[in-house]
Parts: C-alpha cells; structure tokens; sequence
C-alpha cells in the first residue's frame, strides 16, 4: 500500500493530471444534489436563530467536496492547497472581524 | 550638487542599439497588439497608464483651480462633486495599481529571476486588454454624464440617492479588477515556477519580493471588490436590500466589505514602490540592502497586516466602539513593517558610496514623504484623532502624501533607473535631476497646506469653502502647477531620449541584477542562455569580478 502511494506521487509529480474515476464524481454530483435538497428541505423548517447556521453549513459542506473533488484539491500539491487555504483564511478573516463589528455594535461604549 | 556618478556609458562615436532586441524583432501594430512578450506587454501598459495620469491629473488641475477661490465659480457643485470622484477613480484604479507592477514589474520581473517570459503570456496580454477596455467604459461613463459617489461608491448615496453613472463606472472598475487580479496571478506563479539555476528565494532581487506581496494582495483581495460592486449594480438595478436597512440589510456592511479590498490597495499600490526604492538605494550607495531579509519579509507582513485594519477608515460611520479600539490598534502595527524598510534603506546608505543620480533624487524624494505620510497614518490610527481629523483635509493630504509624494515618486525613480533597460538610451540626466527637484519642491507646496487646512477644520469633497482658509488654498493650487510642471518634463525629455538619448550600453549604473548583465534593449527571449545565479542579490564585489575577469580576456 504505502509503495504504491509512492509510486502514485512520483506519477502525479511527473504528469501533473490525475485521473478521477467517473464512480467519485458521480458520487459527489449526488451528495450535492442531496445537500441542495437539504437546503430546500431546511427552509421549510423554522429552527429560529439556527436558520442561517443550517443553511451555511450544508453550503460550505458542498463547496468544500466541489474544491476537493470537482477542483482537483484533493489530488493537487501542497502549494496548490496552500493557496487555497489562504484564500479561504482571508475569507475567514472578513467574515470574523465584520461580524467584530456586528457582535458588539449594541454593547454600547467601553 | 556633487557631480560623482557611477554612469558607465559605453564609448558614443562606437556605441550601437542591439540590432537584435525586442523591439526590432517584430514590426507592425498588430505585433504590438498580440504580442506575448511581457516586455512589450509592460511597454503597451506604459503608455496607457501615462494616457490615464494625464486624465487623472487634468481632474486635479480642475480640483484645485475650483478651490482658488471660496466660493464655487469655476463650475456648478454638481459637477465638482464628479471631477473629485472621476479624479479618485481614474488615479487609484487606471493609474496607481497597475502603475508599477504592470509596467515595471511586467518588463522586470522575468528578467530578474533569469526567466524567458511570465508563466502565462496570454493572461498578460488578456489582462492589458481588460485594462483598456475599464478605461474606455470608464471615460464612456465620465463623458456621457460621469458619477458623483466618490471613489468609495458609499451606500446609501450610491444605491439609492443618484441618478448618475454609477453602474457603468462600478462596471468598468469591477473589469479593471480582473486586469490586476490577471497580473498578480501571473507573477506568483512565474516567481514560484520560474526562477532560474541557483535563484533561491533569499536572491531574489527584494524589487521580486515586494511584487510578489502586492500580487497575494492583488489575488486576495480584488475578488471582494468585485462581487461588492455587483451587490451595488444589484442594489441599483433588482433592489435587493443587501445595504437597505429597510429590508433588513445594512449600509455599513458595503463599507466593511468595500475597504477590505480598498484598504489592501493602498498596500497593492505602495509595496511595488518600495521595491524600486531598495534597487535604486542599494544601486546609488554602491551597497548591500541592508537586513534584506529583514526587508523581504517585511514585504509579506505588510501584505498580511493589510488585510486586519479596514475599518480604520469607518471610525465615524457608526461602527462598534470595541471594534474600533481592536482596529486602531491593528492599525498601528502596520508602522512596524513600514519602518522595518525606512530605517533599513537609511542604513544601506549608512557609509555607503551616494551619488545622486535622478533616480536616487526620487528615492530621496520617497523615503522622506512616505514617512511623513505613513507617520500621519499613525495620528489617524487613534481613533480620537481620527474623529477630529477624518473627512476633513488632512486626511486628504496624508494619503496624497503615500501616494503621490511615496508612490509616484517611487513610479518615477524605477521609470528613469529601468529606462535605459528598456529602450537602450539614457535620458538626459541634468534636465531630470531638476524635473525630480521640481516634483518635490512642488509636492510639497502642494500638499503641506492641507495639512493645515484640516487641523483647522476644512472639509474634504467640497467647491466652497470659509474665506479665511483661501490663502493656504492659493498656495496649494500655486504648488499644484509646480508640480504639473514637474511631471510634463519627463514626459517631454523621455520621448526626446528615444531618438537622441546617449547609448546606455548594457550596464550604465554598474548594478547587480540580471538585468544589467543582458543587452540594453533586451532579446526577446531576454537571455541567450538560462543564466545560472551563483552569487547573493547585491553582491558589488562580484560584479567587480567580472569585470576583472572580462579585462583579463
């Protein structure tokens, strides 16, 4: 096992392209389907607060088997995956420090 | 002025322009217009940026022409209002960003890593031709009625209170973003893909570091730009009620999302400029940067710290007392990285061997103006301050200050240092030396005023104003035809260097990068051979042993 994942790596390096099996995309095509139906599904509930939690959560749930699987991620370099982390780090960095603002907006003054 | 220079020109009865170069390679508009050649991709952006300055800065001329006298008699308030935001739009978005790094960087940055070309010379040119159509859409929109929003596009008044331009103008910027978000791709992946033999990362050229901060910047940030300019035409068009409280939205959330991009910009337009003041101090003291890799990173943290100090720009917009206090002080970690590189280049200079060619003349011209204006940038940052200060004129002098007395400056020093690079010749040097002169003194005139003009109170984005401000109001506009006269030299004496500058020869400064080890104007292919880097980035005695090592053949 461990000698044929080495022999997978040195394949990837030297062609760059890995070939997906059509059996993992169409595995991924469903769960996203499924996950689509979820939020259908959850819109029809009142969960309150939770309401946007539910949605984003199933969301980013399908954007991350998209970047992994569809994008190629998954099988790419640590360079490439080091890329995407930062732009998801800087996401996370203009949803955090808005909602700063947001959370604390109502406490009034210090 | 001390008349020592280090200007080696080869002998002028003797001395020839490469036959061979990339210029001559090819003739024809349409090798121009479809060429790949980041060089020429670099010089088709030199022209067009030079194109939008001009615009740029006629808006300027009218500004302060407007502001000569206190009330508004030179045009109707309305239409001030659209020459201040056309002004905005064209300097920052068609002139600042890609001013360096599409320019200078496009033509310099393969060469200086030992590559043939950018990774993707396609993009390149793609993103040159996304470039020039947010121009055209941008002057359709200035000339069939202009915007009235600012640069900033702020929600309400850009969604729900004009009638002007604001969809074809937010339309062309948001194509604008995908022409610098095209360069900054490139750039990162030819300087991680790319590099030649022996070109490890602590060689680079630190001109190659700070680019490749500016384009993680570029990358990161620009896409957030685009999809809040989308929710405004969205807003404008479909009504959706992202910045409309009335529908749960909310108009402080367009400025959070807006300066995360804006603010990062102002980093996307000053580190290119940095990295030109480190060749040309290092070039002109005859001396190693000092602490490169002090300077290298501090590149990187300037890029990161960028993206946590937005809101600096929102302290009296209504945002959270707590949250303010978190981004002042974030802010004024940004001081950290910025005096890293000032007091840095003092200390290249420290016992160094200084002449003052033009292009140190503009480095000078640089490091004094971008500390006064990066210093003001710390008075802005506590947030007392800020509440007294912002929206009024100092805020106006303090970024004119980093962009223009830091940047342009910065744009002017790479464009004389790299000009005999890129075209063969040498530009006249004592008619730029007083051009470079010229800038400062009218800068300064300028600019300093306003300084003034804002602790006293006067409001920016205003045709009239209280008479008692007008006499420090005809001293800046007196200092802003100075300075037009400062930057219509260049122009002039540039153009006339292409046909009677003096032959530059290969190395005219006795500089260390790559660069200058190639033929003036470069090969197409920038190097008969993949080179092989063996020594350090500013290695003066290496370069003194070559030249041993060729008068000894």
């Amino acid at each position: 096992m461990q000698h044929d994942k080495d022999f997978e790596s040195i394949e990837e390096h030297e062609h760059h392209h890995h070939v997906v099996p059509p059996r993992i995309y169409i595995t991924i095509l469903l769960a996203l389907l499924v996950g689509t139906a979820a939020t259908v599904g959850a819109s029809y509930i009142d969960l309150g607060p939770l309401n946007p939690v539910i949605a984003l959560a199933i969301a980013a749930t399908k954007m991350i088997l998209v970047v992994l699987f569809f994008m190629h991620v998954k099988y790419s370099t640590k360079l490439t995956k080091l890329t995407v982390g930062a732009g998801l780090f800087t996401f996370l960095i203009l949803v955090g420090m808005t909602l700063s603002d947001y959370w604390t907006r109502a406490w009034g003054r210090w | 002025m001390s008349t020592a220079t280090i200007v080696s020109l080869p002998d002028q009865s003797t001395a020839r322009i490469p036959r061979m170069n990339f210029m001559s390679k090819e003739k024809g508009l349409l090798s121009w217009l479809l060429t790949g050649d980041h060089k020429r991709i670099a010089m088709l952006y030199l022209v067009s940026i030079t194109f939008f300055f001009f615009i740029g800065g006629a808006m300027a001329g009218l500004i302060r022409l407007e502001l000569l006298t206190p009330q508004s008699d030179l045009m109707a308030t309305d239409t001030y209002n659209k020459v201040f935001s056309m002004h905005g739009i064209v300097m920052i978005f068609f002139f600042l960003v890609p001013s360096v790094p599409a320019t200078i960087g496009n033509f310099l940055i393969p060469i200086m890593i030992g590559a043939k070309d950018l990774a993707l010379p396609k993009i390149n040119l793609l993103s040159w031709y996304l470039y020039m159509a947010a121009g055209m859409l941008g002057l359709y929109a200035m000339a069939t009625g202009g915007v009235d929003t600012g640069w900033t596009f702020t929600t309400p008044l850009s969604t729900h209170y004009l009638n002007t331009n604001v969809i074809t103008t937010g339309l062309a910027i948001f194509i604008a973003g995908f022409s610098s978000i095209f360069t900054g791709l490139n750039f990162i992946v030819t300087i991680h893909k790319m590099r030649c033999p022996g070109m490890t990362w602590f060689r680079l050229p630190l001109f190659v570091w700070s680019n490749y901060a500016a384009s993680i910047l570029m990358v990161l940030g620009t896409p957030v730009l685009a999809i809040t300019l989308v929710l405004v035409v969205l807003e404008r068009t479909a009504g959706i009620g992202v910045f409309d409280p009335a529908k749960g939205g909310d108009p402080l959330l367009f400025q959070h999302l807006f300066w995360f991009y804006s603010h990062p910009a102002v980093y996307i337009m000053i580190l290119p400029g940095m990295g030109v003041i480190s060749e040309t101090v290092s070039t002109f003291s005859r001396k190693r940067v000092f602490g490169y890799t002090a300077v290298a990173f501090s590149s990187v943290a300037i890029a990161v710290f960028g993206f946590f100090v937005w809101a600096h720009h929102m302290f009296i917009m209504g945002i959270s007392n707590y949250s303010m206090l978190v981004f002042s002080l974030l802010t004024m970690l940004v001081a950290v990285p910025s005096a890293i590189k000032i007091f840095n280049w003092a200390f290249t200079l420290y016992k160094g061997s200084i002449t003052f060619e033009t292009p140190m003349l503009y480095s000078f011209g640089f490091m004094g103006l971008f500390t006064i204006g990066g210093l003001t940038g710390v008075f802005l940052a506590s947030s007392g301050t800020d509440i007294h200060l912002t929206e009024t004129y100092f805020i106006v002098a303090h970024f004119h200050f980093v962009m223009v007395g830091g940047m342009l400056m910065a744009f002017l020093a790479g464009v004389h240092f790299w000009w005999p690079k890129m075209t063969g010749r040498m530009y006249p040097e004592k008619i730029s030396q007083l051009a470079a002169l010229v800038t400062f003194i009218g800068f300064n005139f300028t600019f300093f005023p306003q300084f003034i003009l804002g602790t006293l109170g006067m409001p920016r984005r205003y045709a009239t104003y209280p008479p008692e401000f007008q006499v420090l109001n005809v001293f800046s506009t007196a200092g802003a035809t100075i300075l037009g006269v400062g930057y219509l030299l260049p122009i002039l004496y540039l153009t006339w260097s292409l046909k009677y500058g003096e032959i530059a020869g290969d190395n005219p400064w006795q500089a260390t990068g790559l660069e200058w080890q190639i033929q003036s104007p470069p090969l197409t292919e920038n190097f008969p051979a993949i080179p092989i880097m063996d020594h350090e980035a500013y290695d003066y005695e290496w370069l003194e042993g070559q030249k041993e090592k060729v008068a000894s053949v």
